[in-house]
């Protein structure tokens, strides 16, 4: 069944950075001209997505403090990731509060030193041999999503003479389309280097970089154990349509 | 009514988290990649490749893509599942080796109609991530061997420069006696490929 009766809230594109964004310089050649053609009628190839309930994903998918260990049978703190125990975790929801269930969340990040696990990241700071770096997971009924993981460093970066991008963990949610398809990147509260990051500036709304601000949230650690961090993925309102084509 | 979680650039590590071979890391038992249809796929079995270039004319060799396709009858399969034959949505990246180049091996989609009870031209939808890209590009790959339906896509024709709607068609090649449409994205600049909001 292709489902034509919705459509999505449309996308605020002066909330969301622009294309071109100079202080953010890999922006200026990577930025289209053009005005972006606006389809006033989206079609089931707009309006569907995937479902990703029949991926098969391993126990550990969500859980980098494990998903990395060299041998799985290490016990104890044998082969955990150096650094900042953590739970990232929140509830993707729509526009509307609606919660969506079952969508995709993905997510990667440096280690506490701001290394990535990538070729090309040449950092001086060393790899953790216990740390990959990557999760996903699928929402429950309610929208909820959880990761374990380790805080990750802020890293040098060739922008400006001296730019540190803020400690953060990209993130990435399907949601019910490719309409709703995001990607983004949770800060943490408090940092002070989220106001001097020129990616950050690309948007122009505080209150849009409030959005992408990861909360600590003293209830939901484990005592002797690990911190959290709260981070709710708000994705495009699904509405019905009513009356269309009459 | 919420605000929508403000997008950021998936910046130059992308392909640890959704790309994981390609950034020459251990993948997982499943991943989501560039083979959508498997050979025993129904319909005419195709690959689709390209390489994204900035508005220097320089190669992008971080970028990240995402496809969503209507198998070989026109109807989409939103069910993602590694056992079928064939997977609507698919994922592919240009890395720093292989040319650069971005590759998906699938099936030649079906037409789908549009709300307005036309078919539109067979197409993928594409969207492209990558460092400097702070939301995602969202385009359409349609076929050069389908002339008399992309003159008709209702979608096409909502384009008003007809110089800049034949930046969305792939061209045929064949290679090996199989067919294979090449598919090169601009960002910026001369030949710039089209950008849709949806």
């Amino acid at each position: 069944m292709q489902d034509l009766n919705k459509r999505f809230v449309e996308r605020d594109r002066n909330w969301h950075p622009p294309a071109y964004a100079p202080g953010y310089k890999t922006s200026v050649p990577r930025s289209p001209q053009q005005a972006l053609v606006s389809m006033q009628q989206p079609s089931v190839s707009e309006l569907s997505g995937p479902d990703f309930r029949h991926l098969r994903m391993g126990p550990h998918d969500n859980d980098l403090l494990l998903n990395f260990r060299e041998d799985p049978s290490l016990s104890g703190a044998a082969g955990l990731p150096v650094g900042e125990r953590i739970i990232m975790f929140g509830r993707v929801v729509d526009q509307f509060g609606k919660p969506v269930p079952h969508t995709l969340v993905e997510m990667w990040q440096a280690n506490a030193g701001g290394r990535y696990r990538h070729k090309n990241d040449r950092y001086l700071a060393p790899l953790d041999p216990g740390f990959g770096g990557v999760g996903r997971t699928l929402t429950d009924e309610q929208g909820w999503y959880r990761f374990r993981t380790i805080k990750p460093g802020p890293y040098p970066w060739p922008n400006d003479p001296n730019s540190w991008r803020p400690s953060h963990i990209h993130v990435s949610v399907m949601g019910p389309s490719i309409s709703t398809r995001l990607i983004t990147q949770m800060y943490f509260e408090g940092d002070p280097l989220i106001p001097l990051c020129p990616i950050v500036h690309t948007l122009k709304d505080p209150d849009a970089v409030e959005t992408m601000i990861g909360h600590l949230d003293m209830a939901r650690s484990k005592p002797m154990d690990c911190l959290a961090y709260r981070f709710d993925l708000v994705v495009r309102g699904e509405l019905q349509t009513y009356f269309e084509n009459q | 009514m919420l605000r929508e979680t403000a997008s950021q650039t998936a910046g130059p590590y992308v392909h640890i988290g959704l790309a994981l071979a390609s950034a020459g890391n251990p993948t997982r038992d499943e991943e989501i990649w560039n083979e959508m249809a498997k050979p025993e796929a129904e319909g005419e079995h195709i690959e689709v490749v390209g390489t994204v270039i900035d508005g220097n004319g320089d190669l992008v060799r971080d970028a990240f893509l995402e496809a969503w396709q209507a198998d070989a009858n026109g109807v989409y399969q939103p069910e993602f599942d590694l056992e079928k034959p064939f997977n609507s949505f698919g994922r592919t990246a240009t890395t720093f080796d292989h040319g650069s180049e971005w590759s998906l091996k699938t099936i030649k989609p079906g037409q789908v109609t549009h709300p307005n009870g036309r078919p539109m031209a067979p197409h993928i939808n594409l969207a492209i991530f990558a460092r400097g890209i702070n939301i995602q590009l969202q385009t359409r790959l349609y076929f050069e061997d389908e002339r008399e339906a992309n003159a008709a896509c209702p979608v096409l024709s909502r384009i008003e420069s007809p110089t800049r709607r034949q930046t969305l068609i792939a061209k045929r090649e064949e290679v090996d006696g199989k067919v294979r449409y090449r598919f090169d994205i601009k960002l910026q600049g001369e030949g710039e490929t089209v950008f849709f909001d949806f």
